[in-house]
């Protein structure tokens, strides 16, 4: 391909680790995903949303022309059917949700089927980790956690705790009518403007099944009744199936406390087996954790001249298992066929989403084997691929057996193609709800009142949860970077997941000491008060849920206002690509949230559509979508909403200190 | 930095706890796990474990558990680089420490009993200068000064000033702002305490300048009060340890200054009262920790000047204190109020064993016939005694004001024996024609004289009570014949008001009176006061109350109409049940004014005395505050208040003032003071007269005799053989079960 088109690697990306191994790829003659963006072009047409192929009388493209972006000519574009732009886009849009939400909600269906199985003894490999929360989800559902002998009360049992939830929790996938549960969660007044807007969700299925319903052909043509069914379904979701897929992995693995752990692809070991876990989904990557801690495994490996395992994840599936466990993460989505690159993968052990396909390809130029696990992801392309059929009910067999796997392949590594660059970044990690709360405060006074006070004092402007993929359209890690530099600058607090949390942690921003280097006065006394970073990683982008449970304390914790809305709190995706982003996306603003995106939503050759996303939808929800490419601009668009929110407030002033007296003192009501 | 204060404070908590665990393993040695623990004569146990983990320890066996606990919050020391977020840890071995020091100081009680002097003040002589913990009759009393905000709160000093004229100025700061001082913890052998002393200055709870001990652990002593405070008034339940933490980061205003160099321990301290909402303030160059959040305000401040420590510390705890202009050459201000003044150390002496009459008289004038502000000295003055003499006194206020009423008089009048004992040097005991007077050398040396006694009653009655007067002057006759003569016709009008008060009834009564001081510590108590059932706290009658009223339309004295009579016997009053319900926040519904079987009156805990129901008599028992003996309900006096106050119905008990029990409404539901059975000798002596005429009017003039004291026993069992012999009207009476 010496004549073809090739990426420049220092153009493409501010990772070293990632120029370093783009420019072996490529002397190597090795295509990654960054030579493919620069040799294919996006489609104008779909990137504006309006290609519509929902039947076959199409695909019907509607070209936004010069005139009628001038002004010039009406607007008369219109499908076969008749379909406007706006309901072409609309459709799109809402089924990019769908399939995010299901992307997702599935994930946690599977996270629940698994929880079933373990309360009711059938998968014998997981258990009940964390009991304080199984206690505190019991409460959501309305689970008793307490059983009354006379006039005495003991704690009732886990398992039949956990099997109450577990069957109450799985229902809510498949519910058909009245409410689900555990939007219930959110704040009174977040919840009155969704009984009001007519978008709680009844079940996640349910939504999701009446978006491929009403994006068929010729049945729902209005395209904000699409949107409002879109922003249902979102709530399915993210109050939902994955804050329940949070809650229950939690349960079963630990909720996350902050910890150490190391990132990018210097993590990979010369002398171990290489093992990467990459995909989205805890419940076999966390088998594999624990098997190659079992002396039968640590006896294979030495017994095929290995000193043992490195277990390095991608993508969220690496988050999952750092935040519980300190595994490395070995990079992010971007850098998954350059992982295979460095020679030195045993097996690239994949579950679910943003799996590229060609990792099949790259991995057929190495000794690496290329495992997927779960019978809805397979993949036809390659010759190191092989499927390893991943069962709960013997989980910890199948994950040895992928070790050993791995483990066999050690010897056909070719020292000659092993190529692993030293970069590695130190960050702290692990920032769940429960673990901001405790370190807020400690055991005793833990609660978000700190947070909410220094907020209000103006030592932090507002909290912007920075999340979403990486995207080979746009610069790698720097999207990302440059704007929470700017957001941390200006005494934002920044909260993160996914990708975008991996790109902090290489470029340094995940450590306590980057507080003094890189935030803003305020922000930097309150990180160093706490021992914090000015960027807190909250996990895995199912994990988003953590952030909408933050924000439902802060509000709880008073002073802020009284729904989501209020809050000077806000969201960006700034290198968003999978639909699983847009369902986020619509769930945050559905919840109130001003979200800000640096690649722009299919709709922009829809403009009544965009209006009402970007600016009707905030009547509605009191959160709206907005789009900037440029970081730093972007950044001060959030920065100016936060600063919006602060006035209302009315703590766009400084404070007074209130100094009391005893009259004062008869006036503070019951504690 | 506060990473290094969390080092330190980490490091602390270590050695703190490591020491405590040591201690402890000696004492169960030497000692066994029977061994007694407790801080002498108080209740909750170890009041900081008790409140906060909800364990009772009594022995040493049960101090075990808690000592678990301070192990298992120990968190893991603070790496260099890449560190985990150490706030919350901080705190929590913060918290750790200070457990841990609990029980160690409770060992020490053991080891070395006479390490502390369990008493209200210092003896000197015998070098007993450290009081450990406040036992309950200190507790309470000083208790009830932070709920009615005679105290805003306290300072707790650590270590000591660079030197006893330092100690001294900070010292006299927080008493002119009545902040009560608990001094812990040495400097290099040196105390804040003993500075004082060196200084001549006179310290103990009745200064408000109060020696806890010499190390830092003493610092649970202050922690423990607050708590305890919190459990007494505040109703907060023992475990509750997240609103019990609250209640005194909103409610008690506690602050830290650490004076000279802060080692790890003092920093675990630090970090331990930080969970109370408690900031340090330091005189020396440590870390910084600014941001607001589990304080108030700032948690920790460093380099504050001795000059503005005082000043500072008030406004990072967000506290409003005012210092009285009085201006007269000394202090002044409520701290002072409990200053002793010794035959040594005084000038002059009026009244008491001087035998010199005085009295003391507020009397209502007309207009033309008072000067506001003038002040007349009618007789020799002080400038002509020789030191260590005696002179008469009479003290004559007069008042005018379109608003003013005779009702008002006695109670400007009782306002004039702490009003002159603000003062520093001044001391002052009694009232109406029992009153005494010493002024000290001291006080002579900077210029007192007889007119500043008319300066302060000017001042503060105007400030007070400037609302139901206009004009005031004060008339200071020292003249014996005059005095007397004057005394004569003082004598009339106290026998005139004394009838008119004892004359009243609740029947004839509309309107009552709501008390609702005690809110800011107990916040779902409320008191309803008639004519014969007298505040439970035995500060507050209904004549007290209607002036208050008068005096703050709005303050926590507001009049209840009665309304409909729901139920005579008991004393069920629709109005009052209406204001209770609402004012108690829904928790309370139904009152019984007469009776403690039934739906009693609640108390915040600063009752002077609890009654409470003895079945297998037939009839009741009281207890007064200062009894600190066993009693036949087998409940002291400080757990009875610990279980009944915070403003929970207690059926079975109820609190009430000490003169209630000869009002006539005393338990009349319930079959009136003719079911008092047993009560304190000391109790039952001050109310001899009055119970001997209450006897009469019962038609049991040998009431007196019938009942019971601790001398003749302190169980049922023992008190029943003399309530037999001397046919105690109680054994004859229906059940009083109904």
């Amino acid at each position: 391909m010496s004549e073809e088109k090739k990426a420049v690697p220092e153009a493409v990306t501010t990772d070293q680790a990632t120029i370093k191994m783009l420019h072996i790829a490529q002397e190597r003659g090795q295509e990654t995903i960054f030579d493919r963006a620069v040799k294919m072009k996006q489609c104008n047409i779909g990137t504006e949303g309006i290609c519509c192929k929902i039947c076959s009388q199409g695909p019907c493209r509607l070209p936004m022309t010069k005139a009628i972006k001038e002004g010039t000519e009406p607007d008369n574009r219109m499908g076969l059917c008749g379909a406007t732009p706006e309901t072409i886009a609309a459709r799109n849009m809402v089924r990019m949700i769908a399939a995010g939400c299901s992307a997702h909600s599935d994930h946690g269906r599977g996270v629940a089927e698994t929880f079933r199985a373990m309360a009711y003894g059938e998968a014998k490999d997981y258990t009940i980790k964390d009991e304080i929360k199984l206690r505190e989800v019991a409460g959501y559902f309305g689970v008793e956690t307490t059983v009354k002998e006379g006039d005495e009360e003991f704690p009732r049992d886990k398992w039949e705790v956990a099997r109450e939830i577990a069957d109450i929790a799985l229902n809510q996938w498949g519910n058909q009518q009245g409410q689900m549960i555990y939007p219930g969660r959110a704040p009174q007044a977040t919840q009155d403007r969704w009984v009001k807007q007519g978008v709680w969700p009844r079940g996640i299925d349910r939504e999701v099944v009446e978006i491929m319903h009403r994006t068929h052909m010729g049945v729902d043509q209005d395209y904000r009744n699409l949107l409002k069914q879109g922003a249902r379904c979102s709530l399915g979701n993210g109050w939902g199936g994955s804050m329940m897929a949070t809650d229950l992995q939690d349960i079963m693995f630990g909720t996350p406390y902050p910890g150490t752990g190391n990132i990018n692809l210097g993590c990979l070991s010369h002398n171990k087996i290489n093992i990467i876990v990459h995909g989205h989904d805890p419940l076999l990557s966390e088998m594999i954790v624990a098997a190659v801690h079992t002396p039968d495994m640590i006896e294979y490996a030495k017994a095929q001249g290995a000193e043992g395992y490195i277990v390095a994840g991608m993508c969220c599936t690496a988050n999952e298992i750092l935040v519980r466990h300190g595994m490395p993460i070995a990079g992010d989505y971007l850098q998954q066929e350059l992982a295979v690159v460095t020679g030195a993968v045993e097996a690239m052990v994949v579950d679910v989403q943003c799996v590229m396909e060609n990792l099949a390809n790259i991995s057929e130029c190495y000794h690496t084997k290329f495992v997927t696990t779960m019978p809805i992801a397979k993949c036809a392309s390659g010759k190191n691929t092989v499927h390893i059929q991943f069962e709960e009910h013997h989980a910890m067999e199948k994950a040895k057996e992928i070790v050993k796997l791995a483990a066999d392949n050690f010897k056909n590594r070719d020292a000659g193609k092993v190529c692993i660059p030293s970069d590695t970044n130190k960050m702290v990690v692990g920032f769940s709800t429960e673990a901001i709360k405790y370190h807020l405060g400690g055991t005793f006074r833990g609660s978000f009142v700190p947070l909410n006070d220094n907020i209000i004092n103006g030592r932090i402007r507002g909290i912007v949860g920075v999340v979403g993929c990486n995207n080979a359209r746009v610069e790698h890690d720097e999207v990302h970077i440059a704007l929470i530099k700017e957001l941390i600058r200006n005494d934002v607090i920044v909260l993160t997941t996914g990708c975008s949390a991996m790109a902090c942690g290489k470029a340094g921003l995940l450590t306590p000491e980057a507080a003094a280097v890189y935030a803003g006065p305020g922000l930097a006394e309150v990180c160093e008060t706490v021992g914090i970073p000015p960027v807190l990683h909250m996990g895995s982008c199912v994990d988003n849920s953590r952030i909408l449970t933050a924000a439902t304390e802060v509000i709880k914790a008073g002073g802020l206002g009284k729904e989501l809305a209020d809050l000077p709190a806000a969201g960006a995706a700034p290198g968003w690509m999978s639909e699983k982003a847009v369902g986020i996306g619509q769930y945050f603003v559905t919840s109130g949230v001003y979200v800000m995106l640096g690649v722009p939503l299919p709709i922009y050759g829809a403009p009544k559509l965009v209006k009402h996303v970007e600016e009707e939808m905030e009547e509605l929800y009191g959160g709206k979508w907005d789009y900037e490419p440029d970081p730093i601009k972007s950044a001060h668009k959030l920065i100016a909403h936060l600063d919006k929110k602060r006035k209302a407030l009315g703590i766009d002033t400084a404070r007074e200190r209130v100094l009391m007296d005893m009259a004062d003192r008869q006036k503070i009501e019951a504690a | 930095m506060s990473k290094l204060v969390a080092f330190a404070a980490i490091q602390g908590a270590y050695n703190i706890v490591q020491k405590t665990e040591g201690k402890y393993a000696a004492a169960l040695e030497k000692y066994g796990p029977e061994q007694k623990l407790e801080f002498p004569n108080t209740a909750y146990y170890l009041p900081i474990i008790y409140s906060l983990l909800g364990i009772p320890v009594k022995t040493l066996a049960d101090a075990k558990k808690p000592l678990e606990v301070c192990r298992s919050l120990l968190p893991a020391h603070v790496k260099i680089q890449n560190h985990l977020p150490y706030l919350g840890p901080l705190l929590d071995a913060g918290m750790a420490a200070i457990l841990a020091e609990e029980i160690a100081e409770a060992i020490r009680y053991v080891e070395d009993p006479d390490f502390y002097f369990t008493s209200e003040d210092v003896d000197l002589e015998k070098g007993k200068i450290w009081l450990g913990a406040a036992e309950d009759t200190v507790f309470r009393k000083r208790g009830v000064q932070f709920v009615d905000g005679s105290a805003p709160g306290f300072a707790a000093i650590v270590g000591a000033a660079p030197n006893p004229e330092i100690a001294k100025e900070i010292a006299l700061e927080y008493q002119k702002r009545s902040i009560y001082t608990f001094m812990v913890a040495n400097q290099g052998g040196t105390t804040f305490t003993e500075q004082l002393i060196e200084a001549g200055v006179e310290v103990g709870w009745n200064t408000r300048l109060v020696p806890f001990g010499p190390d830092i652990s003493a610092a649970v002593f202050a922690l423990g009060f607050a708590n305890r405070a919190a459990m007494a008034f505040g109703g907060i339940k023992p475990g509750d340890y997240q609103k019990m933490l609250l209640y005194n980061k909103e409610r008690i205003f506690a602050f830290v200054n650490a004076l000279g160099e802060v080692n790890a321990e003092w920093a675990a301290n630090a970090a331990g009262c930080v969970n109370w909402g408690f900031p340090t303030l330091a005189d020396t160059d440590i870390p910084p920790i600014l941001p607001t959040g589990v304080c108030t305000y700032e948690h920790v401040v460093p380099n504050v000047g001795h000059s503005e420590m005082v000043q500072r510390s008030v406004e990072v705890r967000g506290l409003k204190t005012t210092v009285a202009t009085i201006d007269i050459p000394m202090a002044y201000g409520p701290a002072f109020e409990g200053e002793r003044i010794r035959k040594g150390d005084m000038y002059v002496e009026m009244g008491g064993a001087s035998k010199t009459p005085t009295f003391e008289w507020v009397a209502s004038m007309d207009m033309d016939k008072v000067e506001d502000g003038k002040v007349e000295v009618i007789g020799p003055d002080l400038s002509t005694v020789k030191e260590g003499g005696t002179l008469a006194l009479g003290i004559k206020v007069e008042v005018a004001g379109r608003k003013f009423q005779e009702d008002f008089e006695p109670i400007l009048e009782r306002q004039i024996h702490h009003l002159i004992n603000y003062a520093q040097g001044l001391m002052h005991t009694g009232q109406r024609d029992i009153g005494m007077l010493r002024v000290s050398k001291e006080a002579m040396e900077k210029g007192f004289k007889l007119e500043h006694i008319g300066t302060i009653l000017h001042g503060k009655l105007h400030q007070d009570f400037g609302a139901v007067f206009d004009k005031l002057q004060v008339k200071l006759y020292t003249d014996t014949k005059e005095v007397e003569k004057l005394r004569d016709a003082a004598r009339k009008t106290y026998q005139t008001r004394d009838a008119r008060v004892e004359n009243m009834t609740d029947e004839t009564t509309e309107t009552y009176y709501s008390c609702t001081l005690c809110q800011s510590f107990a916040p779902n108590h409320v008191c309803v006061v008639s004519p014969e059932r007298t505040g439970l706290c035995g500060a507050y009658n209904w004549m007290d109350c209607k002036a208050s009223f008068e005096i703050n339309p709005t303050g926590p004295n507001q009049p209840i109409e009665k309304g409909e009579v729901v139920d005579p016997k008991l004393g069920v009053f629709k109005g009052a049940n209406d204001f209770v319900e609402k004012a108690s926040r829904q928790a309370v519904q139904n009152v019984c004014f007469y009776s403690l079987m039934n739906d009693p009156m609640t108390t915040c805990g600063c009752c002077e005395c609890i009654a409470a129901v003895l079945p297998s008599c037939n009839g009741v028992m009281t207890v007064h505050r200062d009894y600190t003996g066993e009693t036949p309900i087998g409940m002291k006096f400080t757990t009875l208040a610990g279980e009944m106050g915070g403003g929970n119905q207690s059926p079975g008990f109820v609190g009430h003032a000490k003169y209630n029990i000869v009002q006539r409404k005393f338990l009349s539901g319930d079959g009136g003071l003719a079911r008092m059975v047993w009560m304190p000798k000391s109790l039952k002596e001050e109310l001899k007269e009055r119970i001997d005429a209450r006897g009469k009017e019962m038609g049991i003039p040998d009431f007196y005799d019938r009942i019971a004291d601790e001398t003749v026993g302190t169980s049922e069992e023992e008190i029943m053989p003399f309530l037999t012999e001397k046919k105690h009207p109680a054994l004859e009476m229906d059940s009083i079960f109904g």
